[in-house]
């Protein structure tokens, strides 16, 4: 593997940024508002340091930083930039504790480029980890939950000004509260939330999740259609299928997107139909009805002419892909995480069965 | 009535004759670098083959890409400066975020933000400072901005504060030019203001272009209106063209379409476009384009005003084959076909020359091949037109796909399992298309239901005021029907409120009988 990340400057957020669409598995929202707003940032401090956190005290709080809100609100009406300071100081004043770094909650989407602003705009160092290794559809789908951490108490503040601070008695109910408050504010807020310290937290994190979204986008611009392939050797997957999207059924459903597409196999795989079910990320994918891969394993589709990734929102009838399978962080395999992440959570009736990678 | 349809494309400038029967006469020329003696040529022989006199003609109806191209070259782009109405929102994304540097230099980059803008929900986020408005106007013409353009957040939702921000400065200012950005873009603030910039920049040219159309018609001899075709296939007069400019980007795949869709009498399919470079590819629902849903990049700016949804491969008449890797495009001899291709004693094998090879067409004097490769490389051009005419289908539903443009002859019979059709007058589709445009009236607007009144009630009073709109745009009464039309509910304000929003269409009205 290549070497960590220590900095980060513009052209190497536009590779997090793709890189952490692949990290998305079809979900997280776009990260294209999140990487200009991080650009203007940067424009005018030149980079953001990048740590590991062995290298962090025991006793330091590493806050993590993330947007809230529908995609539709996202693109009409961004952030004033004086929320994240407003943030740090709530929280800070809450807590009685100085934060020391900045972490990114998910990996994959929207949300791996806010918390670079807030470390851009806090003169803040950020963690090369994630509490998810990808994207998931709900509030309390992160590793901490498992580690017993509690996501409040939580903070949000609005474009306006606004702000609160709540604790609730489980990381659902915050969920519903941050929700609530979010609507309230007019659909759209940055949030803190899941504040933790170094020493317990670290062996629930996900390490090096910012090198691995900076690496999968290089492989990205140097591979274009033929990136699948790298990816799958480089990170010990499979590219599952190789396909043309012959069926796209979408529905909204207690606001998540619910769906099912249907690939005509091609090449190696012609002959053969493809079936990926989604809610929000890619879910579960079956050959001829046999499963080859599920949640909490990451299923991307990546567009066979231009290698880019392709959202469940954006993916449409016609189009070429190959579909790739990447194993999750080991610390979604126990039988805990299954229960909260794996397949029959989401309603698909099949126990979970770890990729079958190329090693 | 008689009417001239042209359309002036990056290599050849169309030109059609057509009366109530339908086709009268065409003629095809190169594109000048003037475009106007180009076209000039066009209309002129046409006229000629079609034995009609000047004085018969009805109506000119104009798609032309000098607007789009401009903004491509970046040439002939005024001054811009921009007033977003959003704080204490959107600080964190100014505008021109995310533009080419040069295209931003060329407009001067300048901007301001001021308070106001609404909420998805039409709740005020801030009221509009109207002192604060004016400074920055006085402030953005001191910095040597010509031309404003104003955005607001949500003004999908309300237009009201963008309206009275135009009001007061173009009572302040009364020669100033000013675009606001509900009209012409979507949701997503950037991509429409983005859209509204561009506007404001091609303004002074869309006057000096439709200035020069008025001179043509008057060196012409012609009486009769000059109409310009827009994206979604319909006409606007050319005042509109002088405010609105980017309305007509998209206006030479769309006349393909629409023109495909009359020659073959098909209302829904494919319709694939060859041209000497590249190849579009768009899907025609009930006679007009399907509009794209997501931001389109022009001229690498990401922009939301309503644009047909085409795919467009570098693959045409003029692609050059390598041999080596086997591959046809996208580079291309482009006009240069007739000099530079082996069937026109050239010496560059292009996707012409090994359709001339095949035998699906014949052009040019000098014989091609043999080529003992001939199989694979058909294949390969066939692959490749395939490709896109998979990615541009909306379900697996069979349909129809018509193939028009000058390179419609490379294409084989058949394409995803498709017929290809060709119908007569392949060659002059896209003037066609500008020469049936129709016309159009929008109309949108927040209804509060009262006692005794009904949805229906509501949307027929919007109706009415978008028929009232096509008629003043040229439209005739007793052909309007409705295109489109989309109701939301806004639940923010006590009461029942609806946001309407309807566009109806109609056939040009005879000279004489427009309402004006």
């Amino acid at each position: 593997m290549n070497k960590p990340l220590q900095k980060v400057d513009r052209h190497d957020l536009a590779l997090i940024a793709k890189g952490s669409a692949i990290l998305g598995a079809g979900g997280g929202g776009d990260p294209y508002i999140g990487r200009l707003m991080v650009q203007q940032m940067l424009s005018e401090r030149h980079s953001v340091d990048v740590v590991q956190i062995e290298d962090l005290a025991k006793d330091a709080l590493i806050l993590p930083i993330a947007m809230m809100g529908a995609p539709q609100v996202t693109q009409e009406k961004f952030p004033s930039g004086k929320e994240i300071p407003k943030l740090i100081e709530m929280m800070e004043r809450l807590l009685q504790q100085k934060v020391e770094a900045i972490l990114c909650i998910e990996a994959g989407g929207l949300n791996s480029t806010i918390p670079f602003i807030a470390a851009a705009q806090m003169g803040l160092p950020i963690v090369d980890a994630d509490a998810m290794g990808r994207a998931f559809p709900e509030l309390q789908m992160v590793t901490l939950t498992l580690g017993g951490m509690n996501a409040t108490p939580m903070a949000i503040v609005d474009d306006k000004g606004n702000a609160a601070t709540f604790e609730a008695i489980s990381n659902v109910w915050s969920e519903k509260i941050a929700r609530a408050l979010t609507i309230e504010m007019g659909g759209g807020a940055m949030v803190s939330l899941y504040p933790i310290i170094a020493g317990p937290s670290s062996p629930y994190l996900i390490k090096g999740s910012l090198s691995m979204a900076h690496r999968m986008g290089q492989i990205l611009d140097a591979n274009g259609g033929a990136a699948a392939q790298v990816l799958a050797e480089t990170f010990n997957g499979l590219v599952l299928f190789t396909g043309r999207v012959r069926d796209v059924e979408r529905r909204s459903d207690g606001g998540f997107t619910r769906g099912e597409l249907i690939l005509e196999g091609q090449e190696a795989f012609s002959s053969k139909k493809l079936n990926l079910s989604f809610q929000n990320e890619f879910l579960a994918a079956r050959i001829d009805h046999e499963y080859v891969a599920t949640t909490p394993d990451l299923i991307t589709l990546l567009d066979a002419n231009t290698g880019m990734p392709i959202t469940t929102e954006l993916v449409k009838y016609g189009l070429s892909v190959h579909v790739l399978g990447l194993p999750c962080a080991p610390i979604w395999q126990s039988d805990e995480a299954i229960d909260m992440v794996g397949p029959r959570y989401f309603g698909i009736d099949v126990d979970y069965q770890p990729l079958a990678g190329n090693s | 009535m008689i009417r001239i349809g042209v359309d002036v494309g990056g290599t050849n400038t169309d030109a059609v004759l057509m009366d109530l029967t339908g086709f009268r006469a065409g003629s095809k020329q190169l594109t000048t670098p003037d475009i106007i003696s180009g076209v000039k040529n066009a209309i002129s022989e046409t006229l000629t083959n079609s034995g009609e006199t000047v004085s018969d003609i009805d109506v000119l109806m104009i798609g032309t890409t000098h607007f789009v191209n401009a903004l491509v070259r970046r040439s002939d782009l005024e001054r811009t400066g921009v007033i977003r109405i959003c704080l204490p929102s959107g600080a964190s994304i100014p505008p021109f975020s995310d533009w080419p540097d040069a295209l931003t230099r060329a407009m001067g980059g300048k901007f301001r933000l001021i308070h106001g803008g609404y909420e998805m929900d039409g709740r005020e986020i801030a009221p509009l400072d109207e002192v604060e408005l004016l400074q920055a106007v006085r402030e953005l013409l001191d910095e040597g901005v010509t031309q404003i353009a104003l955005s607001s957040v949500f003004s999908i939702v309300r237009a009201d504060m963008e309206e009275r921000a135009y009001d007061l400065i173009t009572r302040a200012h009364p020669d100033l030019s000013v675009t606001k950005s509900s009209d012409i873009g979507r949701l997503g603030l950037l991509a429409r203001e983005n859209a509204a910039i561009i506007n404001s920049a091609l303004r002074p040219l869309a006057e000096k272009v439709v200035h020069s159309f008025e001179l043509l018609s008057a060196e012409l001899n012609l009486k009769c209106p000059v109409y310009f075709t827009k994206n979604d296939g319909t006409l606007i007069s050319a005042d509109q063209v002088m405010q609105l400019p980017v309305l007509t980007f998209a206006c030479g795949p769309t006349n393909s379409m629409r023109g495909a869709a009359f020659l073959t009498g098909i209302k829904d399919g494919l319709v694939v476009d060859v041209g000497g470079t590249t190849m579009d590819v768009g899907e025609i629902q009930n006679g007009f384009p399907r509009p794209a849903g997501t931001a389109v990049s022009v001229a690498d700016v990401q922009t939301n005003f309503s644009m047909p949804d085409v795919i467009s491969i570098g693959l045409g008449g003029g692609s050059i084959i390598n041999r080596h890797a086997q591959t046809v495009g996208p580079d291309s001899v482009g006009h240069l076909l007739t000099s530079k291709a082996i069937a026109f004693g050239g010496t560059v094998l292009t996707a012409s020359d090994i359709a001339v090879a095949s035998g699906r067409t014949q052009m040019g004097d000098k014989p091609v091949g043999p080529l003992n490769d001939l199989p694979q490389l058909l294949l390969a051009l066939d692959q490749k037109a395939a490709d896109a005419i998979a990615r541009s289908r909306t379900s697996n539903k069979s349909t129809q796909l018509v193939a028009v443009g000058g390179g419609a002859v490379l294409l084989p019979d058949e394409l995803d399992g498709l017929p290809v059709l060709r119908p007569h007058h392949y060659d002059l589709a896209n003037a066609i298309g500008a020469a049936i445009a129709q016309v159009s009236g929008e109309a949108s607007s927040v209804v509060t239901i009262e006692e005794g009144m009904t949805r229906e009630d509501a949307i027929k009073s919007i109706v009415a005021n978008a028929e009232n709109t096509a008629v003043r745009n040229g439209a005739d009464p007793t052909t309007l029907q409705i295109l489109s039309q989309s109701d939301m509910p806004l639940g923010y304000l006590p009461g029942n409120n609806l946001a309407i929003s309807v566009t109806v269409i109609g056939d040009l009205a005879m000279v004489g009988q427009t309402n004006e």
